[in-house]
């Protein structure tokens, strides 16, 4: 291994060195400072005779007399199954005071693509707890699920809820009580130190640390390490999941911040720049993150991830909720409004979606009449939603009895449905229960969307549904 | 690497001077402009884009981390070409078409690995080949000498191919042959395999084009009925994500009266592409009720798979579509999407530090997407015969904002235009394509078609239809200000039956058995049935009835239910019956 002092110009998180050697793209370069520091890099772009080197740690304290050593390898993280229960930070150094790591295997932290003729299908329900989630929009294993949120909403509130309730029903009752085989990695791109305590506080206080692998990039850390420490999230994900047979839920926060370091790193190498100064290869770069997660025929483990990200100005067409959600399998979206409103969740189930759902519901893998129930709650809320619109103008008298009917059920959509606190766990029958409830408020023939038999071994006729109420008020 | 290892590679090839992501400057190469190359130690594959003096620019289809300054790189002399021969049908292909069947077998993992090359076309298999021709025919360039059973549904046709001179035949044999082996030989010297080569840039030569006459049915009612799209026709089906985009281009897949289907999923998800590849083989294509993969190639490039190969994948699909209408099929060609494919555009335009046109997009992105959707359309063959290409790409414009470059430079293209709707799919109304903002030129040079096969009053009836939508979309702009009840009863009837025309006609549940498919007589019977409901329900208003009995009849409810009704011509009957029964009962 060579070393050089022939730094030629640092500029940002970049470092241009000459060398005499062929160095390989994207492999990882260690830099020593003068003071005795060590800090590591990346290859960006090789040439004969010069490299640009992208500093994870940030280029301060570098200066031209620094030394450049190149490892002569790509990034790799050393991976085995005692990772769980450990924090590690940004770049995969442990930060929990416990013990080295001694890994397995090293593995590529650029993962490489699955073959998609290798990949089976995602249709396994699971069961969140959230009826937002379970009833309108589906969450399956091997699922990309994002939560799209904006500044302030409880995105963190509703992905623990998740991490500590996610369940695959069928299984509950199976052979492995001890739900060992389940695993929750998180990775924290850029999130404050109160957030990620957080975080930490509800891991420890349910005991979910223990099969949980947690990184760490907090707000005041370098912006660049942002862009590897998913890469050795997911890295060991797929370790995991497909070697050693765990269904993995990774949670990676902040998407937002992870593509703002994207952006940075763009601009210091002065490239030409694509919307609002995101580098035009940002929805590459996404897909190779987000397409991580997944099903492999003849594995036993999957990979399903809920990646947030904070929408700058509450704008879904911004261009990382916009490319994200031209990846990923829908979106969960939280709502301002109804967080006001004091609904929790606020999700606004209209512009959420899971593309997964359909497969992964009805007879025999959650139940008969899922798909229906949910499409005509669909229906009706946005109808109901169109007309509250009307009554701030026209006033409720003017409108006629079935109208006013679709009002109350968007009403109660949202209070008795969709809200439900960040502690309730609603099984999935529960969920479709107070469906039904909500549902038996319209006439039959409004249903235009359920099976007729269905309808007739669910719908509350006068007297349930009165009842119903009452339950349910309570 | 050692310096002897770098002398050696500059006396065969060039030697690597600069790696940055997909894309490789190579010095001291002797390639032509689009000629494929070797890079590196690992042999990945990639195309020369740029020659510049001594430097030549690839890009390259794999990944290239680790690949380093003074790695060889190795010209083949040969452009990007696919192997065009039977056994592509069934396939399923990455966007250089190596087979993702036989790279999974060759590189033993589920990922993809680097440096793994596979031929498009299995070399060894034996195929059953019938001479068509017999010593002493003289053959053409495009001429059929024989055929091959390829899958239950498709008879693959072997042609002379296009570059050949043509001639006497002077010898020819039927029987179980590789693709390799020569099946017939002419005077001119020439031998015939069942295997051509076709450079994937350059159009394959065919005839005049005609002007299509003849829809392609789908299956689909609002495409069908409203908007159709003609065999040989080009379509765009823009829409912000979650509009259902890919799910309205599986359905045509599925569906479509096409006899081959060239499936492009170009920067998409790898759980759709799955999806695809486990429902293909296993639903019945409609028009035979063989399996769909019989008549269906796919080409998969996911969206985390490398970048170059996904702009060559457009270009892989579109020659092997050209290569079946030389046989003289209509073959249907669905990219999803194409913005993936533009984007693929831009990454590597600038890498290559081009001046930028729109949003970054390189200048030439018009003419690429314009040469593209030019090899669509009905054509007079080389051999005499006709064949078509319809070509249906999807657009993902950035916020759903359709006045983006990629959306724009479509439009002034293709003559259909699907416009998907986030507000109706947000309502679940599926599939969510937006009637006022969609159209299809190709209505008129259809109408005939409609009116000798299904129905006289097509035309008619379906402006019935458009016009009572139309009408609804004026009224619904009173009644967001002053309520439904305040208009004249006479409108409030209208927006009841355009009501109907949304969610019975318009709607359609792609997940539901017997709705998904619709053919065109059941299309147009529905249609009919809300057209006696709205006929029936004037009458009866002008007798005098209010409108709230009118809507109150118990029949009209179940007009909801046609789409789904599996003995549709019975329940449609019994619907129209008591409609006029229970209306006429009225006054």
């Amino acid at each position: 291994m060579k070393e050089y002092q022939t730094i030629t110009e640092i500029s940002g998180p970049l470092v241009f060195a000459e060398v005499d050697e062929p160095v390989g793209y994207d492999e990882i370069v260690e830099i020593e400072t003068e003071d005795g520091r060590t800090l590591r890099g990346q290859v960006l772009e090789s040439s004969e005779g010069i490299v640009s080197i992208q500093v994870f740690e940030g280029t301060g304290g570098i200066d031209r007399n620094a030394s450049v050593r190149f490892l002569g390898e790509t990034m790799k993280m050393p991976v085995t199954e005692d990772l769980l229960g450990r924090v590690l930070d940004g770049s995969g150094n442990p930060i929990d005071g416990g013990p080295e790591i001694v890994p397995d295997e090293r593995h590529d932290i650029v993962g490489e693509a699955i073959n998609p003729y290798s990949r089976e299908y995602p249709e396994e329900f699971i069961q969140t707890g959230v009826s937002a989630i379970d009833g309108m929009n589906t969450l399956v294993r091997g699922q990309k699920l994002p939560i799209f949120s904006g500044s302030g909403l409880p995105h963190n509130e509703l992905a623990l809820q998740i991490a500590r309730q996610a369940t695959v029903p069928e299984e509950e009752e199976g052979d492995d009580e001890d739900g060992s085989e389940f695993a929750v990695i998180f990775g924290a791109m850029g999130i404050t130190a109160e957030e990620a305590n957080e975080f930490m506080q509800d891991f420890e206080r349910t005991g979910a640390l223990e099969r949980s692998v947690v990184f760490m990039n907090l707000a005041d850390d370098p912006a660049v390490e942002r862009q590897v420490t998913p890469r050795l999230v997911l890295t060991t994900a797929e370790y995991l999941a497909f070697e050693k047979d765990y269904h993995v839920l990774v949670i990676l926060t902040d998407m937002t911040n992870y593509c703002e370091a994207l952006r940075e790193i763009g601009a210091a190498r002065e490239e030409v720049p694509g919307r609002r100064g995101y580098p035009g290869y940002m929805y590459t770069d996404l897909a190779q993150l987000y397409e991580r997660a997944g099903r492999i025929e003849g594995r036993e483990g999957s990979v399903t991830q809920i990646p947030i990200l904070t929408m700058p100005g509450d704008d879904d067409t911004h261009p990382i909720p916009d490319l994200t959600g031209y990846i990923t399998e829908g979106q969960i979206m939280m709502d301002r409004d109804l967080n006001s409103q004091g609904i929790e969740p606020p999700v606004n189930v209209l512009p959420s979606l899971s593309r997964l759902m359909d497969d992964g519901i009805g007879e025999g893998l959650t139940r008969e009449d899922h798909g229906d129930v949910s499409d005509q709650m669909y229906a009706a809320y946005a109808e109901g939603e169109d007309l509250r619109d009307l009554v701030n103008i026209v006033g409720r008298e003017a409108l006629s009895e079935r109208d006013n009917k679709f009002l109350d059920f968007a009403d109660r959509f949202e209070t008795e449905f969709v809200q439900q606190g960040y502690d309730t766990n609603r099984s999935i029958e529960e969920t479709l229960e107070i469906g039904w409830d909500l549902l038996s408020m319209l006439p039959k023939e409004a249903l235009n969307r359920i099976d007729e038999d269905l309808i007739e071994e669910h719908y509350r006729e006068e007297e349930d549904g009165e009842e119903a109420e009452a339950v349910s008020a309570d | 690497m050692s310096q002897a290892d770098n002398t050696e590679a500059a006396e065969s090839g060039g030697v690597i001077e600069s790696v940055s992501g997909p894309v490789v400057t190579a010095a001291d190469l002797d390639a032509r402009m689009n000629d494929v190359v070797y890079v590196g130690d690992e042999g990945l594959m990639g195309e020369v884009i740029e020659i510049e003096g001594n430097l030549t620019t690839i890009q390259v289809y794999e990944e290239t981390s680790g690949v380093g300054p003074g790695e060889p790189v190795e010209n083949t002399g040969e452009p990007l070409s696919v192997d065009l021969g039977p056994g592509m049908l069934d396939s399923i292909y990455d966007g250089v078409q190596r087979p993702l069947d036989v790279l999974e077998d060759k590189m033993g993992t589920a990922f993809l690995d680097r440096g793994v090359d596979a031929p498009g076309i299995d070399l060894e298999k034996e195929w059953e080949f019938e001479a068509e021709v017999a010593e002493g025919d003289s053959v053409e360039p495009g001429d059929v000498v024989g055929v091959v059973p390829e899958t239950v549904t498709i008879e693959h046709k072997v042609m002379v191919p296009p570059d050949y001179e043509g001639g006497e035949v002077t010898s020819v044999e039927s029987g179980e042959f590789t693709v390799e082996e020569t099946v017939v030989e002419l005077d001119s010297g020439e031998e015939i395999q069942m295997h051509q080569e076709w450079p994937v840039r350059q159009a394959r030569p065919a005839g005049d084009k005609e002007t299509p006459t003849e829809p392609l049915v789908t299956g689909q009612r609002v495409q069908d009925g409203l908007f159709p799209l003609a065999k040989g026709g080009t379509a765009a089906i823009p829409g912000p994500f979650g509009s259902g985009k890919t799910v309205t281009q599986q359905q045509l897949a599925k569906w479509s009266d096409a006899d081959i289907v060239v499936y492009i999923g170009c920067g998409e998800r790898g759980n759709e592409m799955t999806e695809v590849i486990e429902d293909f083989p296993e639903l019945p294509d409609p028009q035979t009720g063989n399996p769909l993969m019989a008549r269906t190639c796919l080409i998969a490039n996911t969206s985390n798979m490398p970048v170059a190969a996904r702009e060559s994948c457009i270009y892989t699909g579109i020659t092997i579509a050209e290569y079946y209408r030389d046989m003289g099929y209509d073959v249907a060609l669905m990219a999803d999407s194409t913005s993936r494919w533009a984007e693929a555009m831009r990454e590597i335009s600038s890498r290559l530090e081009e001046m930028p046109g729109e949003e970054g997009y390189p200048a030439y992105l018009a003419a690429s997407l314009s040469e593209f959707y030019e090899r669509a359309g009905k054509f007079q063959l080389i051999n005499g015969g006709e064949g078509s290409i319809s070509v249906v790409g999807a657009v993902s414009p950035p916020g759903g904002d359709f006045s983006e470059p990629v959306t724009q430079n479509t439009l002034r293209i293709v003559k259909t235009f699907w416009a998907l709707d986030a507000d109706l799919a947000e309502r679940r109304h599926f599939p969510s394509i937006d009637w006022n903002e969609s159209y299809s030129l190709y209505k008129d040079q259809l109408d005939p078609w409609w009116e000798d096969n299904i129905a006289g009053d097509w035309s008619d009836v379906r402006q019935w239809a458009v016009d009572v939508l139309d009408e609804e979309g004026e009224l619904q702009e009173i009644v967001q200000l002053v309520g439904k009840d305040a208009l004249p009863e006479d409108q409030q009837l209208t927006l009841e039956v355009a009501r109907y025309l949304r969610e019975a006609w318009l709607q359609q549940n792609a997940l539901h058995d017997v709705d998904t498919y619709c053919e065109p007589e059941k299309t147009y019977q529905m249609l009919g049935a809300i057209k006696t409901f709205n006929d029936e329900a004037f009458e009866a208003l002008e007798a005098g009835i209010p409108v709230e009995e009118i809507q109150d009849v118990d029949a009209a409810p179940r007009l909801n239910r046609m789409g789904t009704a599996e003995e549709y011509e019975e329940f449609i009957d019994e619907i129209q019956n008591d409609l006029k029964e229970q209306l006429r009962a009225l006054y």
